[in-house]
């Protein structure tokens, strides 16, 4: 390539080279033109966001299809021949290797594209992307391999249609033999099968494909598409002059179309793109349903319902049922069997697709008739869906809570789908979306808790040893799952025998695996299994795979850290081999080994854990050089753990730790990556802790003048957390200096937005408390000089660390200093950066909190209507920072504004009810009640109440909500009557404003609401009894406050009066008001005692009707919950003769029993 | 059950299983008083005043006096009628 660079003429303009230009046009044409809409929908799919190790999911070739799984036999006996296949596989590859390898070094050209991963790579790790994606690189320059999983759905319909071969080269990874494709039948292996019906996965192409290949090469590079051809085949397979034949396809085999395959190439670039017509049964299925809607619109569906949206993928997936034929009318047609179909597939399109009360009532539905449709049929239609590339967030989320009803229901019905399910829920364990986790952890525990742990042992059985990595990985955390579920000890004996396997070394890697995972998973639970568990994994220590060696020393090291800080003695028995391990082990294993041994030392016993870290840091200081990043944050965790073990003293810190550590980690580089950044502030702050704070500070303050910005940074983060939770104290004359002088530079160099340098300069100047005196005039001038800096970031800042620097400043008696800051940030009140505005607001509020509002400076009188017009400001911060001040000037100097002044801020205060931040809102609130305070109720009371009128729901909620708190701090009786005036205008939503403002009240007043009981009767009379519902649901909030407040006071009579106004409405069904009647009848229990509602609800638990007797119930369960033994006095005297002749007696003798 | 399965009852079944003593709108009168006299009796017993009388009307210790009220909650009211079909 180099020399081709040189061969470039120089020119004087610069553009792309035409070989670039015309490389690219080409890409265009022969791949989809890339679509920025088409890019932007695929976010919202999880397929397009996860990594190509998630994405192996879509590799898994077993569990796909339709009906129940293969015997565990069938299974077993196909892991092993798959785990023949890759060995021999490998074999294979290694050959070619050794072939080109040799050719090489004879100094021929090689083919193939150099930029080949090497391919031990590519063995070796098991985390490489799978091998097709490998074999796609290898055919074409890394640039173009982004588009990698885009063409694919192109490739395939190749495979469908006869279209003409692309152009592109194909590399010696695309011959390799399909593998791992599904037979049909049981107990015949695919050897034995002729080639059309060799698989499941290119059924729909298979007759085309491998017939028509002798003329075109196959066009399909991924090989889960591709069909294998004759001729491979015949290289294969023993022929016919071995006593073979090839068997003719039966006539009444139709291969199963799977679904994914059946979304044409063109559908993924429908969301508004240009599209394809087709003829089939989908096309009429979206045009019946009006088109693609990608997203947004709703749609009417005839037989199905108002749908949100609806996918290319959906149309052709349920197409069935919808479009031409689709319909419910049609269903005559049709067997049981197919009925049955069309039905949960009309439910699971409802489901996924429908708006929420659709989708409500189709869940219901399918869980309600789960049995009746069968574990089959139903599994046969969700799980294909939940595989979909285009699978959104939401669909996957309501498919699995389908999956989770449907499985309570089937119970252990579930048994033959159990692998089925498996394979679709396991992806989940490792999303990189925690609630995907949870909802998959609850799958798996259900699915457990149906099937039973025998069942659910022989069917991950298989997936144990199998080639396959990510199975593997996935089926570990499942049992971790299935443990957690079903108990540790019902897993122990299996887990031990799996551990110990002598057949292959995977099994043994997943086993210990599988504990680890315990470990993570279960936490602490795992304790009282300690024991067994790590006896269970010992011998890992000493396997001769060094990757289950690395293993169980991480499985280890997550027992440990999950059994913190006990069960030291259920790790004696590793505690050797770990021991001896650290000294022989290089690399990987050697970090796996000293994680473990990182979480082992801090649960040993102090004298232990002491001379165990001696040993242990001659290694650690060794790997102190490595160049390995792992390694080097395990390392710094190993020693954070030590430091923090009570027997390692601060002077061997001192000596044989810190030098070299401070010369190996505090290094501009470590400050770049964010783990290692984390990891080193982390482990400098627990050896502080141990080493003293002047040790570690003495070796970093210099570092504050460093020229790099993020090293800087990563010193000041650590000084300000040793500072902060080990104080200034050790810190002497000399480096108080330097530490000062330090900040002081690093703040004024700050160019990065966040909050690291002005939370380090506070809790610097914190900790040094009274010593910080003599540096405050210089601090204070750089603040005043940077406030009136040109940048509006360095205003904010300056104003920020105002904020903060405050109350320390009054701490040393620097009056001067903070009226002369307070003056200067006044001046500054023009700034017309909300950002910088809101700080030194923010600022100003803190300097008036220290120094009180009669000696601040400027005077309160002049600052107030200076705030008035900002508070017109929209930004969110100015608002808060504003009503922050306000609200304090309001509570603490209101006397020293003018009641006009503070009408005026009443008014303004009005908008802010409306806004978003809750704060603001809440400030808002407090605001009027400290106003009220000061110039009387009155005018703020009819501010408010004017306000009710407004069309804004918040806004009249926040104004009732006012009216309560100026209710609360003036007292009732300046308001109540006001709001009883107000009552009697005659609109809807003054009216229930008012209520809801009584309500409030009553709820602030408590006791004091006993006095105006009888005042408010006549109200609650006419609330209680008004037509509109809500109304009552709102007169109901005011009785239960009321009744709650005036319990045990005496008002009985008026207590009863209310709640023959609120029994009548029991049979609300709205679900608030009826929550409001139930919770208005449950204060009466309070506040009239428990029998006298008992004798109200004693007459209807018999009622003829059971939607009268349902309620009764509820109330009677109601009672029995709050005071069950208060009802005993007051249960009534069944006992009658009739049911005594019939053997029961019902009479409460005990009560009857005296002396 | 009416469409008050879905918003006042929903939890019907989790609320029957952890509180004993809570009814539906299936439930027998034998149910119901069993519950209450089970309710009376273990109110006795959690009432030491109240235990102490009763033993004093019934002329035994208290403690025997403890234990019967406690045997008696088994079956309260005699056996349950027999099932009748509605």
């Amino acid at each position: 390539m180099s020399d081709e660079e040189d061969n470039y003429p120089q020119l004087a303009t610069y553009t792309a080279p035409q070989d670039v230009l015309d490389d690219h046009a080409e890409m265009a044409d022969e791949e989809d033109i890339p679509d920025e809409i088409q890019d932007r929908a695929r976010v919202k799919q999880i397929a397009a966001r996860q990594t190509g190790y998630q994405l192996r999911r879509f590799e898994r070739r077993d569990g796909m299809g339709e009906g129940e799984d293969e015997s565990y036999e069938d299974r077993m006996r196909r892991v092993n021949l798959e785990r023949e296949e890759e060995r021999v596989r490998q074999f294979k590859e290694q050959l070619a290797k050794d072939e080109a390898a040799k050719a090489e070094s004879e100094g021929r050209v090689i083919v193939d594209d150099d930029k080949t991963p090497p391919r031990a790579a590519a063995i070796d790790d098991d985390k490489t992307p799978p091998r097709a994606a490998i074999g796609e690189g290898a055919g074409s320059p890394p640039a173009r391999r982004r588009r990698w999983d885009e063409t694919e759905v192109k490739k395939e319909e190749d495979t469908n249609g006869e279209e003409p071969a692309p152009k592109k080269r194909r590399s010696r990874w695309d011959q390799m033999p399909a593998e791992g494709e599904e037979e049909a039948k049981p107990r015949k292996s695919r050897w034995d099968q002729a080639p059309e019906a060799g698989s499941s996965a290119v059924a729909t192409s298979s007759s085309s494909a491998a017939s028509s290949s002798d003329e075109k090469p196959s066009m399909v590079a991924d090989k889960r598409y591709r069909a294998i051809t004759d001729d491979e085949l015949n290289s294969l397979l023993p022929g016919t002059n071995d006593g073979y034949a090839v068997v003719p396809v039966p006539e009444d085999y139709h291969p199963q179309a799977a679904v994914r395959k059946m979304v044409p190439a063109t559908s993924q670039h429908a969301e508004g793109g240009f599209m394809m017509q087709d003829e089939g049964a989908a096309a009429r299925a979206v045009t019946a349903a009006g088109g693609f809607q990608g997203s947004g619109e709703q749609t009417e569906i005839e037989g199905i319902g108002t749908l949100q949206f609806l996918k290319a993928e959906d149309a052709q997936y349920f197409a069935k049922v919808l479009g031409e034929g689709g319909g419910e009318a049609e269903d005559v047609h049709y067997s049981m069997e197919e009925l049955k179909e069309r039905k949960i597939m009309r439910l699971l399109l409802k489901i996924k697709n429908g708006t929420p009360p659709v989708r409500k009532t189709a869940l219901r539905q399918i869980t309600d008739k789960a049995r009746e449709f069968g574990a089959g049929p139903l599994f046969d239609k969700i799980l294909p869906l939940l595989m979909e590339r285009s699978l959104e967030d939401q669909e996957r989320h309501l498919l699995v809570k389908v999956i989770d009803r449907v499985l309570y229901k089937l119970d252990d019905l579930v048994r033959p789908y159990v692998h089925k399910i498996l394979v679709v829920i396991e992806p989940l364990l490792i999303d990189e979306d925690y609630y995907a986790r949870v909802e998959g952890r609850e799958i798996i525990s259900n699915l457990a808790k149906a099937a039973g742990l025998a069942h659910m042992i022989s069917t991950m059985r298989p997936d144990i040893d199998h080639v396959d990595e990510y199975v593997r990985n996935t089926t570990a955390r499942a049992f971790a799952v299935v443990a957690s579920a079903l108990g540790i000890p019902a897993l122990l004996p299996f887990l031990k025998a799996v551990c110990r396997s002598k057949k292959s070394w995977q099994a043994r890697h997943t086993g210990i695996r599988i504990i680890q995972q315990i470990a993570v998973t279960m936490g602490c639970a795992v304790l009282p299994h300690l024991r067994n568990l790590v006896d269970a994994i010992a011998d890992g220590l000493q396997d001769e795979q060094q990757k289950v060696r690395t293993m169980t020393a991480l499985a280890l090291a997550a027992l440990a850290e999950a059994a913190a800080p006990y069960g030291i003695e259920s790790f004696d028995n590793v505690l050797k081999p770990l021991w001896i391990g650290i000294r022989q082990h290089r690399g990987k294993t050697l970090a796996a080994f000293l994680r473990a041994i990182g979480y082992i030392i801090p649960l040993m016993d102090p004298e232990y854990a002491g001379y165990y870290v001696r040993e242990c840091v001659p290694i650690l200081i060794r790997e102190f050089q490595t160049s390995d990043e792992e390694m080097r944050r395990i390392v710094l965790q190993v020693i954070k753990q030590c430091a923090g073990t009570e027997g390692v003293t601060p002077s061997f810190i001192r000596q044989e730790i810190l030098p070299e550590f401070f010369k190996a980690f505090w290094v501009r580089r470590m400050a770049l990556d964010r783990r290692n950044y984390r990891q080193l502030v982390e482990t400098t702050v627990s050896l502080a802790a141990k080493a003293g704070v002047s040790e570690i500070v003495g070796r970093i303050t210099n570092d504050l003048k460093d020229e790099s910005e993020p090293y800087r940074k990563m010193v000041m983060e650590t000084i300000t957390k040793v500072v902060t939770a080990n104080g200034a104290a050790d810190i002497d004359e000399r480096m108080e200096v330097l530490l000062i002088d330090g900040v002081i530079f690093a703040f004024q160099e700050q160019t990065m937005e966040d909050n690291v340098m002005l939370d380090g300069f506070s809790a610097v100047v914190a900790a040094l408390g009274s010593r910080v005196k003599p540096y405050l005039p210089q601090i204070v001038s750089m603040i005043l000089w940077r406030l009136t800096n040109k940048s509006a970031k360095v205003r904010m800042l300056a104003a920020d660390l105002t904020t903060k620097l405050a109350p320390i400043i009054k701490q040393n008696d620097e009056d001067a200093l903070l009226s002369k800051l307070g003056i200067v940030l006044f001046e500054q009140l023009g700034e017309e950066y909300p950002d910088a505005l809101g700080s030194i607001i923010a600022a100003e509020a803190s300097i008036a909190n220290v120094v009180g509002m009669t000696q601040m400076n400027p005077p309160v009188k002049d600052l107030l209507p200076r705030m008035t017009p900002i508070l017109r400001n929209r930004h969110e911060k100015v608002q808060e920072a504003t009503i922050n001040l306000i609200g304090r000037i309001a509570d603490r100097g209101a006397e020293q504004v003018a009641a006009k002044e503070w009408m005026r801020i009443c008014f303004e205060l009005l908008d802010l009810l409306k806004a978003h931040k809750k704060a603001i809102r809440r400030a808002a609130v407090n605001s009027f009640g400290y106003i009220a305070k000061a110039i009387g109720p009155q005018d703020v009371l009819s501010v408010l109440l004017t306000n009710l009128k407004v069309q804004e729901r918040q806004s009249r909620v926040l104004s009732t909500v006012a009216i309560a708190i100026v209710a609360e701090t003036c007292g009732p009786f300046t308001c109540i009557p006001a709001i009883l005036n107000e009552y009697r205008t005659p609109e809807l939503n003054v009216r229930n404003g008012c209520l809801k403002a009584l309500a409030y009240v009553f709820e602030y007043v408590g006791e004091m609401s006993k006095d105006y009981i009888h005042s408010v009767v006549g109200l609650l009379e006419d609330s209680l009894t008004d037509r509109d519902h809500v109304h009552r649901q709102t007169a109901c909030a005011i009785v239960k406050h009321l009744t709650v407040g005036v319990a045990g006071l005496g008002y009985e009579e008026a207590l009863t009066h209310l709640l023959n106004l609120v029994w009548p409405n029991i049979f609300e069904t709205s679900p608030h008001v009826i929550g409001g009647v139930m919770d208005a009848i449950e204060a009466m229990r309070i506040g009239l005692g428990p029998g006298v509602v008992l004798s109200y609800v004693l007459q209807g638990l018999y009622h003829p009707a059971r939607r009268v007797r349902e309620v009764y119930w509820r109330m009677y369960n109601t009672l029995i919950l709050g005071a069950v033994d208060a009802l005993v006095p007051f249960y009534p005297a069944l006992g009658s003769a009739a049911d005594l002749a019939n053997g029961q007696d019902y009479t409460r003798h005990h009560l009857l029993m005296f002396v | 059950m009416s469409e008050l399965r879905y918003t006042a009852n929903t939890s019907l079944e989790q609320l029957h299983a952890r509180y004993t003593g809570t009814g539906h709108a299936d439930t027998t009168k034998y149910e119901l008083l069993t519950n209450q006299h089970r309710d009376t009796l273990s109110s006795i017993v959690g009432h030491p005043p109240l235990l102490a009388y009763l033993s004093i009307a019934d002329g035994e210790c208290q403690a025997r006096e403890r234990f019967e009220v406690l045997e008696r909650m088994l079956q309260p009211c005699g056996v349950p009628p027999a099932k009748t079909d509605e």
